[in-house]
């Protein structure tokens, strides 16, 4: 016997609270998600399969809770209290490019399901075939979702405004050594 | 091609900035109230399995 597997739970928590966290953009309906989650997943150790992601199962738990919480309700949950946008203790962007409030600010706008799909991906580090079992889509989805998110972010936070700058120069790079833009 | 590349170096850009409100919540004290509810699971597990539970 290698022991019981909820002893590993708590290793998670942190994580588990940050998705709660990211989902719910509230930090007390995130710390109710939390603990509906654990007192689930306390009673339904049996579904997990030893040796497999406890961290995805777990995230599995949470986030059937919220969506089901979410259908009952009939709307999204908003950012309430602002915890997601103002109580967080903020760094200076090491670029100078993105102020981590306008990042949050821009983050809590995109649908649930995209936030979901750029955390476990672009945060957590997920692979988008983990992130798609978690989410219980395709893998397809899940890239369309982030790939979404990720536009639609570059979109709030005006960083395609220097994209119309680069396509000029592209434009003079051609005229200049006489040849056609780039095709891709 | 540049346009293909400014796509990506927004992609970092932004993954980067995501990791860091990421960590910034990942930093932040796990509330008593949670590990409290863990040592009561458990114990109420073992009273289940000393005997009826009630």
């Amino acid at each position: 016997m290698s022991g019981d597997p909820r002893d590993e739970i708590v290793q998670h928590l942190p994580a588990l609270r940050a998705f709660a966290l990211s989902l719910t953009r509230n930090g007390a309906v995130a710390d109710d998600m939390v603990q509906d989650t654990l007192v689930k997943a306390w009673s339904k150790i049996s579904t997990f399969e030893a040796g497999t992601n406890m961290r995805a199962w777990l995230f599995t738990i949470l986030r059937n809770t919220y969506y089901s919480n979410r259908r009952k309700a009939g709307r999204e949950v908003s950012d309430a209290d602002g915890i997601f946008t103002e109580s967080l203790s903020e760094k200076p962007a090491h670029d100078g490019r993105l102020q981590m409030a306008d990042f949050r600010r821009a983050f809590v706008q995109l649908t649930d399901e995209q936030r979901e799909a750029l955390i476990l991906v672009g945060a957590q580090g997920f692979s988008y075939e983990a992130a798609a079992e978690t989410c219980g889509v395709a893998v397809g989805t899940i890239k369309s979702r982030v790939n979404r998110a990720r536009a639609r972010l570059a979109e709030l936070l005006h960083m395609d405004d220097a994209e119309g700058l680069e396509m000029t120069d592209q434009a003079t790079m051609a005229v200049v050594t006489g040849g056609r833009p780039a095709a891709r | 091609m540049g346009q293909i590349n400014k796509k990506q170096k927004d992609a970092e850009t932004i993954d980067q900035n995501l990791r860091r409100v990421y960590e910034d919540m990942l930093d932040e004290q796990v509330p008593d109230r949670f590990l409290d509810l863990i040592a009561q699971l458990r114990a109420q597990d073992d009273e289940g399995s000393s005997g009826e539970p009630k």
